[in-house]
């Protein structure tokens, strides 16, 4: 893929120690050898087609950056039709190629206008708006939150009154607070927007509807009268997306506009509610259950640019007088660095995992069967605040490690984190999502006491197990655990989570005989559940991780995976050893045995390090990182970045001549 | 005023003036600041546009501009303190740094300390008139922490009196050093200095690289910016090649090392010279760290008073997400560092203000501990203080994310603090060799004085790891000094364990070497313990410097608070020692939610007293008067992609695609 005769001599030799068939890797990751096959196909078709080919954003204006980034999807969605690409992956895999892992202006208008016409829309509204939806000329966006709220829905303020006279809807933003803020596409990009409101009708409030609202004229692309429509404004990332504002001054629309496959206004006012709630649910947990593989992604991209810049940077001396030698050869390097491989693999396998539990589990769901979605809802609120926690610290520790040049806009490591941060705020605050997790834990856990029988990821909270982990001294705890066995490391996990889930069910029951209201003794107890949300996903995590080792055939694979396994189950419990000694899960010999046990592993993977990221099989166009090179040849790569700077397109900037020159004589 | 806000404020059970005094070092030098203040504030020559919503070129220009109004205003006001000076400085450049930034920092500073007598006549006068506008080029593109390794030449010609400097290789060329890539006329460079055929080390050289009068690059130099980075916007770190360019031998600067007109070369009399501005400016970065916290809890603080959302109880308003629990526990124990971090930067601060006096009348006593302490609190308090500003911005939800709420450009402005003077790791592991060496002096039998005492044999050998049953428990959590005993004790045991690990390294025939490297995560965990320990004792001994009640009452609890967080977060540590049991630990937990509950009505108050100025902070988030909305809409407006209702875009690609599909 890559041309290997200019290879760094160091990045070679790394390759040549590897101690198994990274190509074998890259089709575990990727689901077999077709898969990768057709993975590479999509992305040659776009890294070789020169209607694609872009300016470096770090170069550019924002304005500049949202242009280019709209001159892109326009080519992407006319090429996607003449390829005839239509599948779902396909599509996301052309996009991430075309976009490389920058979001764009018409995410929105793909990912959330088209699929909620697809699922809310009436067969006379699929007939009126998905047509011209599909090929552009209705451009969509989802406006939900507003600036005075976002995470609860029953605090929005946007309402829509039906006027029987006229038979329309009056949409207004009442407040400052109220007007919508940030959905993606809707500044200067869409003409039309699925809008969020309380529905009124006959005198009542029926709680949020959504509603289609034209907010551009279709040919002159100007806003319609009553609109208040803009660009948030610069952010700390998203730079290609035009995130925007939408305010409405009493904007009607007609009452074919209110999006009715469920709920209905009839054209008197009449209101008719939707047959079942849980409907809008499944959207939800399919997003988050996406971010858990976002992070897997951000965090095999980091740990690549990180891992190769390692192996080819020298510095200080370990022995006087040898040469400087390869920074990957510190241990504290390897300490910062391999962890975060391991979580890398570990998210990876865990995004495969409720990727492929959805899937089966939206077969369920549209035939009626409800009955997994609570606890899948649950475990994704989680493990996308996990997931992208973890993730979110881990990027910044890879920048740093590659000391300063981390922090150039080169090394692409500050893209990856703006554009990585916001999964920890949106699509569900990060707390909050630990909270809910929390209450179902909970819930589970005080079933589990009533003499109910637990299945799925939270059995481990019946009765008969945790009888056995109440918190004790710990003398009285015979000490089985073997810290080199996964599946004794993965039962103390468990045991972790099922002491904290039983630590917070009883702060919650000592707040209440306190004669706390529930809801205070719930918000009084919210730092333990949320210690023990953390805990439950961690188990989760090592569990399926470990899980997967049983489906590697290959030995050499096989062998480097389990490595990774251990270290990353074991640098957890280091990370958290209050919690394990405090528990009496594990001893004080214990403890200091795993400090020198990761000491081993890190030196058991260093020689493995560099084809455990080149396994990911990132291509350099798509990492756009001088010092995540496949050919390692940092140093010229960077000189030749910075003399395109924009400050560089003249010798002697304006600003001599203005300020500095004129200052001598004012002295 | 935001309602929500106002009640805040009166909730407050201390004088918030009073400790903004405290803060500042008296009442007079907090009237000064704020004299300071008003003047830049209220003049309208450094009135700016908002940096976000210009392109990288107009920052920079914006910057210089207002640098050279800023070196005009300071000559007519004759304001001549370096303290009064910096603190000018910061209010105009609010969370920016500026292109001239080096000029002040490193080039005036190394011509006033490493200038001879007629090498001070020459260059000081054209230095200060900003004739020559100067930068310090000492890292290299393939070479940072490492000065041996920097490969830059000056080889001196005795036949024309003159050094050669070269960059012989792509990984030689000087590489980020600010105001270096536009606008700088000079730079000091640091070079491996060869004469009479024989390298003797890195030396400092004043080479021109513009042309005086025209600003263009001199012949043999290549030089320009390195290209956008995280944040800096507003400076041109550069890059700068050198093809055999000649400077005169009087270039050198001579006060120390010489080299004769004939080639010889003359020692420097003391290697230790040049350590002072590496401990001064690593004790000036943890106050930048208090400074960048109290700033990031200013913002989050009080837009959690004034934010609403969910509800806590049903049926009820939405309520101030500053009460709930989660929230606190995310904010105030930051808030408690912030504090911490302020007093143990003014400590610092002090403390190199008495040695530096010792240190010019030839007393080197101290400076090695100091160095040893700097270069730790110096990474302990960037690292704690980086991942604290971003723990401030998630918690404002979306809204963080926005450039309008600063703390996008706090982050990425702090950041760096992390790995520039001197790598983070690196540093920790500087500290730890002084502590081991100290623990190995403490074995020997020697009497350590200082912050190290209390690894003296006769301490320590009460505190050898080992079970729980075996030490007796006589830690009270409510009392500070048992608490800096326990840091203490915790830190003793670490630093055995890591000069242990060196022990039983060397003993399976490591070299030295291999057996530090070997070493190194235990050392790190133990220079960590250490600078912690040091962090909760100088809040602790702060203190008794507090006569006012309330404020003392309230600084307590941030100390208490500060001091239990940490061990909630290291309780393994605590356990693992035995020098807390399991009950202990329990305790804590539920004894840091009352703390926050009895913060929680004086949030406000303790971030009312940074006194940061609106203009200073430029968040909409963390306005003082709380109203956030009126003015985030108001800052949207300005963004310059709505300077047109249709953006070019529309017209180029996506109305031309319809009639494609």
């Amino acid at each position: 893929m890559n041309s290997t005769f200019t290879m760094n001599p160091d990045i070679m030799k790394e390759r040549q120690n590897a101690t198994f068939d990274v190509e074998k890797l890259t089709y575990i990751l990727d689901g077999g050898p077709e898969k990768t096959k057709r993975r590479r196909e999509i992305e040659s078709m776009v890294l070789n087609d020169p209607d694609f080919q872009e300016e470096d954003p770090n170069f550019l204006s924002r304005s500049e950056r949202y242009d280019q980034a709209v001159r892109k999807s326009a080519q992407m969605i006319l090429k996607l039709r003449e390829y005839g690409i239509a599948d779902p992956e396909e599509i996301y895999c052309y996009k991430k190629c075309v976009h490389p892992d920058r979001p764009e202006p018409l995410d929105l208008h793909l990912g959330m206008f088209l699929p909620t016409l697809l699922n809310q829309a009436t067969p006379e509204q699929m007939d009126r708006f998905f047509m011209p939806a599909w090929n552009l000329e209705i451009v969509g966006t989802y406006a939900q939150t507003e600036m005075g709220h976002g995470t609860h829905l029953r605090g929005l303020e946007t309402t829509a009154t039906y006027d029987p006279a006229t038979q329309e809807f009056v949409l207004n933003s009442p407040t400052i607070s109220s007007i919508k803020w940030w959905p993606g596409g809707l500044g200067k990009t869409s003409n039309h927007a699925v809008v969020l409101a309380q529905l009124y009708t006959q005198g009542n409030c029926h709680g949020l509807h959504a509603f289609i609202v034209p907010i551009r004229d279709m040919n002159t692309h100007v806003p319609l009268p009553g609109i208040v429509v803009g660009d948030i404004g610069p952010k700390f990332g998203f730079s290609e997306v035009d995130n925007g504002f939408l305010k409405l001054e009493n904007v009607r629309i007609p009452r074919e506009n209110m999006l009715m496959k469920y709920a209905k206004v009839e054209p008197d006012g009449t209101y008719v509610k939707p047959p079942s709630a849980k409907l809008t649910y499944g959207t939800m947990v399919f997003i988050r259950s996406m971010i858990v593989g976002e992070s897997a992604r951000a965090l095999a991209k980091s740990c690549t640019i990180a891992i190769r810049y390692s192996s080819v940077r020298h510095q200080s001396e370990i022995r006087p007088g040898s040469p400087e030698p390869q920074i990957l050869d510190y241990q504290t390097q390897q300490y910062k660095l391999f962890p975060l491989l391991a979580m890398a693999y570990a998210f990876t396998f865990v995004g495969q995992y409720m990727s492929q539990t959805y899937q089966r589990i939206s077969g369920d769901i549209n035939e009626g069967d409800f009955s997994e979605l609570p606890e899948l809802h649950a475990l994704s609120a989680g493990l996308k605040a996990f997931t992208t926690w973890e993730t979110n610290s881990a990027i910044e520790v890879c920048r740093m490690s590659c000391g300063g040049h981390g922090y150039s806009r080169s090394s692409a490591l500050p893209d990856i984190y703006v554009n990585f941060t916001p999964t920890c705020t949106y699509e569900g605050e990060n707390t909050v999502m630990m909270l809910q997790t929390a209450r179902y834990l909970v819930k589970s856990y005080q079933r589990a006491m009533a003499g109910q029988q637990l299945s799925g990821t939270v059995s481990y909270l019946n009765e008969a197990e945790h009888q056995r982990v109440q918190p004790q001294p710990v003398a009285a705890r015979p000490t089985v655990v073997d810290i080199n066995d996964l599946a004794s490391l993965v039962e103390v996990y468990k045991l972790r989570a099922a002491i904290l889930v039983a630590l917070a069910a009883k702060s919650i029951q000592q707040e209440l005989q306190r004669r706390k209201s529930p809801e205070d003794a719930w918000n009084n107890s919210a730092i333990d559940l949320v210690r023990a949300s953390d805990a439950h996903c961690h188990y989760v995590v090592v569990k399926l991780f470990t899980d997967k080792l049983g489906e590697i055939g290959d030995t050499a694979i096989h062998s480097v995976m389990s490595t990774l396994a251990l270290l990353y189950a074991l640098h957890g419990i280091t990370k958290n050893s209050g919690d394990f000694l405090q528990a009496g899960l594990l001893n004080v010999p214990q403890v200091l045995q795993i400090s020198i046990r990761i000491k081993e592993l890190l030196a058991q993977l260093r020689p493995n390090a560099v084809a455990l990221v080149d396994s990911f099989d990132l291509h350099d166009k798509k990492l756009n990182s001088v010092l995540g090179r496949y050919d390692g040849n940092v140093y010229d790569h960077m000189f030749e970045w910075a003399r395109r700077s924009p400050l560089n397109a003249t010798e002697v900037h304006e600003s001599f001549h203005k300020y500095l020159k004129p200052l001598r004589s004012k002295l």
